[in-house]
């Protein structure tokens, strides 16, 4: 069963989390899945530095690690229980009947890719628990996640507001059609206003891909407008957003290799690292 | 990628590295002592515990796991070295690392899963008694001062650590070490130093082609210690790897090992060092002081070399005395001490196997034939415990003198014997049935006995009948897998 998924953990984002995923799920009729990850560092504080092994030092040091990690994974994952447990509670009371709760150990991209064919949509923060400066930092593997899973994930700030309109950053790309098709066939934009937004120069070319999108998604019965912005994408998105007053921004992620994005930045990154409203990133 | 090399080399950097510190001075005077076994000079070991441990921090399927110049692999070399020169050695070094790489590409990582537990705690045990056996010439025909040296030694190793503050930061084999250097030196005492069993390294290692013919002869000679070389290696590596896997209770990439492992020996042989492997004593020590990534093997590799080039004229003067005692800690560390314990708990199949894993080691010096000599005994065991899961009913129908025999529970080599003696021919009977549905067939023997069965039955004049053997003999098959088809395993379990 396809479920909305949302990552809860200790950070600040998780009640916006668990609102917009509330939200996502009311608007999608699907049902919710509270997923935490417990993604601990095994390390043990104290390395002893005797560097001498006597009989049974593999044993003893079995022993004492498993012990050690045993005492951390019971902590974590009690601790994971009650931030599960304050989430359903602040779900059930947003009107969602069927949840579930999950707990995986290990790595969140792992765990998230277990959970890949149960997923319909993954809710998550911005900002992880560990990215505490919230204003410049992004989740520190939110792009491992977005690189690796194949499911629309919508990335929430740390305020929940709810979402009344919503821009769709197209390019005209196979890509970008796939994501106008996605959405035309998903009821939760429906009735929404929308804009769908391209960048770069003013041809009649782009104005027909528009118009073509428009076309796909005429199904929604939403008020829909379009836009071509010049300039640089990431600034002029966010100007158009702005001026509209935009809620949700829904784009395509991470369109080019690591290599590139190394040498060049990629646009993704710096939309996530600007974002201050709700994003669907589509892979 | 960024995260991975984070999570790999830069998530524990204060443990790591001083956990590559502590395995650092630990594997010198292994090292040395494990040159001296092979009977070669201590830059070999020197330089391939540096050139191994670097090589496979990079390219292991093992993060945290130490390798170096190791005594399972030493041992093997002893009679290269003595008939035919280092330069044969080296170039055997080579086609080790040669060998495992194919190895690797094979996948031959996955064979591990046919080496039970019992063999692989053999090997541990065995592994312990060769280190110790070699130090024994270092102990016999010495004067009295060298076992007092000794002595102390290990008293230094096990003790220090008790002492409050600096017992848990300073390694106690180093103190070991360094105390009796001291001694030695003071007093002036006549016994063995490093210095006299050959070179220390003086320089930074150098590329350097064995300087071999490259023939078909050649190849002769070290073919026959290149395959025992590769096969101990990775054997000790995937042993190791399980080690810390358990300790750290984390995954590693066997494949990936094999390969590593092949590499760094291409490269150890390159540079003038011997053949190494993973290390399982070190590899403890490491877990234990700390070191979880790659950046601890890294450590432990870079800072061997600079200790030994900086410290060379102190490392001729280390008494022999106090490495024995550093190698008498690493085999009683090795040593599983459990399974002096558990010989009571366990059932005596599983001991037998460990037993004769050690027996055919410490006999045979290869730790190969010992391996070999335990999975195919804990094979054989197998096979007979399971041929007792076969049972033969039978009833007697008089209206029709029918005699119907139910055949329940495997059937292969080691259980058809027990299947032919379970019909009773000298029965006169008209009707014979066979009721094979609830069997399994897993050979052809199991077949053959079948055929003889009722071959046997038709001379007696009685009419045989076989129910079920197309289900009962799916079994035969090559590749007859469950594993792909989840409703196979009530089509196996439930006829």
């Amino acid at each position: 069963m396809l479920r909305v998924v949302a990552c809860i953990d200790g950070s600040q984002a998780a009640p916006a989390v668990c609102d917009y995923a509330a939200w996502a799920s009311k608007h999608m009729e699907t049902p919710m899945m509270l997923l935490h990850v417990l993604d601990e560092e095994r390390y043990p504080a104290e390395p002893d530095l005797a560097g001498n092994i006597g009989l049974g030092s593999r044993e003893q040091l079995l022993e004492d690690l498993a012990e050690l990690d045993r005492k951390r994974a019971k902590l974590a994952l009690e601790h994971g229980h009650h931030m599960l447990d304050e989430a359903q509670k602040r779900v059930t009371e947003a009107g969602i009947g069927e949840v579930i709760q999950r707990q995986r150990h290990g790595d969140l991209t792992e765990s998230l890719l277990a959970l890949e064919n149960q997923t319909r949509l993954l809710v998550m923060g911005l900002h992880g628990e560990s990215s505490s400066d919230r204003d410049t930092h992004v989740g520190s593997q939110l792009e491992t996640v977005i690189r690796s899973m194949h499911r629309p994930i919508l990335l929430v700030p740390d305020e929940y507001t709810e979402p009344r309109s919503a821009m769709l950053a197209f390019d005209g790309s196979a890509t970008a059609f796939k994501g106008v098709e996605l959405l035309a066939g998903s009821p939760v934009l429906k009735g929404m206003p929308l804009h769908l937004v391209m960048v770069g120069p003013d041809t009649n070319d782009r104005w027909e891909q528009l118009r073509k999108a428009e076309k796909m998604l005429a199904g929604l019965e939403s008020e829909i407008t379009l836009a071509i912005r010049a300039g640089d994408v990431e600034p002029a998105l966010h100007a158009y957003q702005e001026e509209q007053d935009i809620d949700i921004l829904v784009m395509g992620a991470y369109g080019h290799s690591r290599i590139r994005q190394f040498l060049v930045g990629s646009t993704t990154t710096r939309m996530l690292e600007t974002a201050r409203k709700p994003l669907v990133v589509l892979r | 990628m960024v995260n991975s090399l984070k999570a790999n080399w830069l998530s524990n950097i204060r443990g790591d590295v001083l956990a590559g510190i502590v395995v650092a001075l630990a594997l010198i005077p292994e090292a040395i002592a494990f040159s001296i076994i092979a009977g070669v000079d201590p830059k070999v070991g020197l330089y391939a515990s540096f050139c191994i441990a670097v090589i496979i921090a990079f390219v292991g399927g093992r993060p945290g796991m130490i390798s170096a110049a190791t005594a399972a692999m030493a041992v093997l070399m002893v009679t290269l070295v003595k008939e035919h020169g280092l330069q044969y050695l080296l170039a055997a070094t080579l086609l080790t690392g040669v060998l495992q790489v194919i190895a690797g590409y094979l996948k031959l990582g996955s064979l591990m899963r046919f080496v039970s537990r019992s063999v692989v705690t053999g090997f541990v045990n065995a592994l312990a008694i060769l280190i110790f056996m070699a130090q024994l010439p270092e102990l016999t025909n010495v004067t009295w001062h060298v076992y007092a040296m000794t002595a102390a030694g290990l008293g230094i190793i096990y003790l220090f650590p008790l002492v409050p503050v600096v017992g848990k930061v300073l390694p106690s084999p180093l103190v070991c070490i360094v105390v009796l250097t001291a001694v030695a030196v003071v007093t002036g005492l006549d016994i063995r130093t490093v210095g006299d069993m050959g070179d220390l390294p003086d320089t930074l290692p150098v590329f350097l082609w064995p300087d071999v013919p490259l023939n078909l002869e050649t190849l002769m000679i070290i073919l026959p210690y290149s395959i025992p070389l590769a096969i101990v290696g990775l054997l000790e590596s995937m042993m190791t790897a399980t080690i810390v896997d358990d300790l750290t209770d984390t995954t590693s990439d066997r494949n990936r090992e094999c390969k590593g492992q092949g590499i760094a020996n291409i490269g150890s042989g390159l540079i003038g060092g011997m053949a190494g492997c993973a290390m399982i004593g070190q590899s403890i020590i490491n877990v234990k002081s700390g070191g979880r990534t790659r950046l601890s093997t890294l450590t432990a590799g870079v800072f061997l070399l600079i200790m030994v080039l900086l410290l060379d004229n102190v490392l001729v003067q280390i008494p022999m005395a106090a490495l024995v005692a550093v190698m008498i800690m690493v085999s009683i560390g090795t040593f599983s001490w459990d399974s002096i314990r558990n010989l009571r708990k366990h059932p005596l199949s599983t001991n037998i196997v460990m037993l004769v894993t050690v027996v055919v080691v410490v006999a045979t010096h290869n730790l190969a034939f010992g391996v070999l000599a335990g999975v195919l005994l804990a094979a054989l065991f197998f096979a007979n415990k399971v041929g007792h899961y076969m049972l033969v009913t039978s009833e007697l129908d008089e209206t029709t003198d029918t005699r119907t025999y139910r055949v329940v529970g495997q059937v292969f080599f080691s259980s058809s014997e027990k299947f032919m003696e379970s019909f009773d021919f000298k029965e006169a009977v008209d009707n014979v049935v066979i009721d094979l549905s609830r069997a399994h067939f897993w050979d052809i023997t199991a077949v053959g006995a079948l055929d003889k069965a009722v071959i046997k039955f038709r001379r007696e004049g009685s009419e045989v009948e076989v129910i079920g053997l197309n289900e009962a003999s799916a079994t035969i098959v090559d590749r007859f897998g469950v594993h792909d088809k989840p409703d196979a395993v009530d089509q196996l379990m439930g006829h």
